[in-house]
């Protein structure tokens, strides 16, 4: 197959471009969007390939439309993606949440700006982390990445949809403005290269029956998809193993969102990544993810240089999290600093998992501009 | 032409069993215009494979679990946003989108207007009872002034829209209004609307006795459809009238049928020139 990019080699792209050509190189052959800094990007590069790989790249009314037309687009039976801001990614909830109802796989960017509200519409920022966990109404699960180079960008947006595919939930990649607009080196593998995973799909007639079921006993049914006369019925009420509304059963509900809790959380070993650096003989644990991580990097250096045994941990997952990693980590040095640019999201992840046997420590920065080394390694060092 | 099979022939043949029986009131009119559209289905003898139920929220949003094709009830007033990403990933399969007035015009009027403005290849059954009957009977943007809601229990005190020519003014290539008892009409326009390129819309008058009637000193389904004879004026007629005697009344008939390309045709010719542009086709 021709791609419209070139493949097998380097090129430097922004954050962006590496989403868009990623997407294409995992399958996904239908982006609907909405223009919204510093997202457009992406949907212009999809605008401008899609259609070269038989795809479809349309330009909705709003967020509303662009996040529906990919999960009918999913239930169709192709890999979807939209990519929005900080606005456009509020829009998003109420069927962010059908998605994770109807588990449609589906990929859902958002690359942070400035907010509340319309806010810094250019600059970077992280405080959509617990928007991106808990954004939707009432209980539900799903995938949550944050990526803090262009190369990794590239390579967490094919994961994104390896695990939208597989646990047949939707999955969204946390960026941010700078990330969206850096131009940086990534390679850009060949498709041999890459591992490629398509959802289940029924193997008969009796698993086509269970589109919500579990008849692999790992919480993730095969997907029935429309136009294959399995005639599957998908609703956002809360239903039964076959599809059916169920709504006065708390039994019903209950096995259901338990399913879909289980689907993510029985295998979080997998689904979570994260990296260390410095770590092992640390005293001082920096925890931190997303575009802050490359500035954390630099002062673990900067600490070390001090004689201070400073190191990283860098989630490159925020959602499943992993707390008890948190409290084995707290466990074993003497404080944990949070740098993230907000008032504090991720900071009280790290604190519930610390559990107490560490102090945690914000170091909080707003306004659009990266955390320095030094402001961490003065924080630190005090 | 006449619908003379029985109803319970319709019913075996394309509703879930088990998911029997419907929700609806009595005195709903529901229930018909599943019966029509079905009709229509079957008389043109599409198969159950080839269509895909896409709906909102509200009661005429219920009507895909009760038939048995592949049906995706979503959110409210955003079926024709999923709709889109349905029929541009596989064009071979047909849509119907089984809308309400609220769920159609007001929540979902954006992706209305948008959808039609593409020619969305999609047939939307328009269940227009100028309430919310799921939540109770609060007015709908259809409801005429002076009718009462649960929301505007001293009477609708804003414009209506008329869903219809709305339509029509945004591109549609197929419209046509009824109520639930031009039934023939009704099922004729719909068979014409399934086997349109583009966006067809065909809205129903459809009583609602137990949130709206009830409110409106019609308690019952025969009392709402004598209003319906009072309120309606065939497209003929109307065309002779004056704006001020078509005040408060509500014109019936069909109002366009053209031949515009639709999206999925218009896609497919993007795609060609996106190839021929980069050099990548002839």
């Amino acid at each position: 197959m021709k791609y419209p990019f070139p493949v097998g080699k380097s090129d430097f792209i922004q954050g962006d471009e590496a989403i868009a050509r990623a997407a294409i190189l995992a399958g996904c052959r239908f982006y609907a969007g909405y223009p919204i800094t510093p997202a457009s990007e992406i949907f212009e590069a999809m605008a401008l390939y899609m259609p070269l790989v038989d795809g479809v790249s349309i330009q909705m009314e709003d967020e509303i439309g662009s996040i529906a037309a990919i999960i009918g687009a999913s239930w169709a039976g192709t890999k979807a993606m939209t990519a929005t801001s900080g606005p456009g990614f509020s829009l998003m909830q109420e069927n962010l949440g059908y998605a994770v109802m109807t588990e449609t796989p589906i990929v859902v960017v958002n690359m942070m700006r400035g907010g509340p509200s319309t806010g810094q519409p250019t600059f970077p920022a992280q405080g959509d982390m617990m928007q991106a966990i808990w954004g939707t109404h009432g209980d539900h699960m799903l995938i949550v990445l944050s990526p803090s180079t262009v190369q990794e960008t590239f390579e967490l947006t094919i994961r994104a949809f390896n695990l939208a595919e597989k646990y047949r939930t939707p999955v969204v990649i946390l960026g941010d403005a700078e990330l969206a607009h850096m131009r940086e080196r990534v390679y850009i593998p060949n498709p041999d290269e890459i591992e490629v995973v398509y959802r289940k799909l029924p193997a008969n007639e009796e698993e086509a029956k269970l589109p919500f079921g579990d008849p692999h006993g790992d919480g993730v049914p095969p997907m029935p998809i429309f136009g294959k006369g399995y005639r599957t019925y998908v609703t956002g009420l809360t239903h039964d193993e076959s599809g059916h509304p169920r709504t006065v059963e708390p039994e019903v509900h209950q096995k259901l969102i338990g399913r879909i809790f289980r689907k993510i959380l029985g295998h979080k070993d997998e689904i979570i990544s994260y990296e260390t650096f410095e770590l092992d003989d640390a005293e001082i644990a920096i925890v931190t993810t997303g575009i802050v991580s490359r500035s954390a990097i630099r002062a673990v250096k900067m600490l070390r240089e001090r004689g201070v045994k400073a190191g990283l941990l860098k989630l490159n997952t925020i959602w499943p999290f992993d707390f008890g990693m948190i409290e084995e980590l707290a466990e074993r040095v003497r404080k944990i600093y949070v740098p993230e640019m907000n008032m504090g999201q991720l900071y009280h992840l790290v604190r519930e998992g610390a559990n107490g046997k560490a102090e945690v420590e914000l170091i909080s920065k707003i306004g659009g501009e990266v955390h320095t080394p030094m402001e961490i390694v003065k924080r630190v060092v005090g | 032409m006449m619908y003379l099979k029985s109803a319970y022939e319709i019913r075996d043949k394309y509703l879930r069993k088990d998911m029997l029986p419907t929700i609806f009131c009595p005195g709903c009119g529901i229930g018909s215009v599943l019966q029509f559209t079905l009709r229509a289905i079957d008389d043109l003898g599409l198969s159950q494979d080839e269509i895909v139920w896409v709906s909102g929220i509200g009661c005429s949003s219920r009507v895909p679990g009760f038939v048995n094709f592949d049906g995706l009830h979503t959110t409210h007033g955003r079926a024709l946003a999923f709709a889109t990403g349905i029929k541009l990933t596989n064009p071979d399969l047909r849509i119907i989108a089984f809308m309400g007035d609220g769920d159609s015009a007001a929540i979902g009027g954006n992706h209305l207007i948008h959808a039609i403005r593409r020619n969305l290849d999609v047939t939307v059954i328009l269940i227009n009872n100028f309430t919310y009957g799921m939540t109770g009977g609060q007015v709908a943007p259809t409801a005429l002034k002076g009718l009462r809601g649960t929301t505007a229990p001293y009477g609708q005190f804003e414009n209506p829209f008329d869903i219809a020519q709305l339509a029509v003014s945004a591109g549609a290539n197929y419209v046509a209004r009824w109520t639930v008892y031009n039934y023939i009409q009704g099922i004729n326009s719909i068979k014409k609307a399934l086997q349109k390129e583009g966006f067809s819309l065909v809205e129903f008058l459809s009583p609602c006795p137990v949130s709206f009637g009830r409110r409106n000193r019609m308690k019952t389904a025969p009392e709402l459809i004598r209003w319906y004879q009072k309120i309606t004026v065939p497209l003929a007629k109307a065309k002779k009238m004056k704006p001020e005697e078509l005040e408060g009344k509500i014109v019936i008939g069909e109002f366009v049928d053209r031949d515009r390309p639709g999206l999925v045709k218009e896609y497919r010719e993007y795609i060609k020139r996106a190839k021929k542009m980069m050099g990548w086709e002839q």
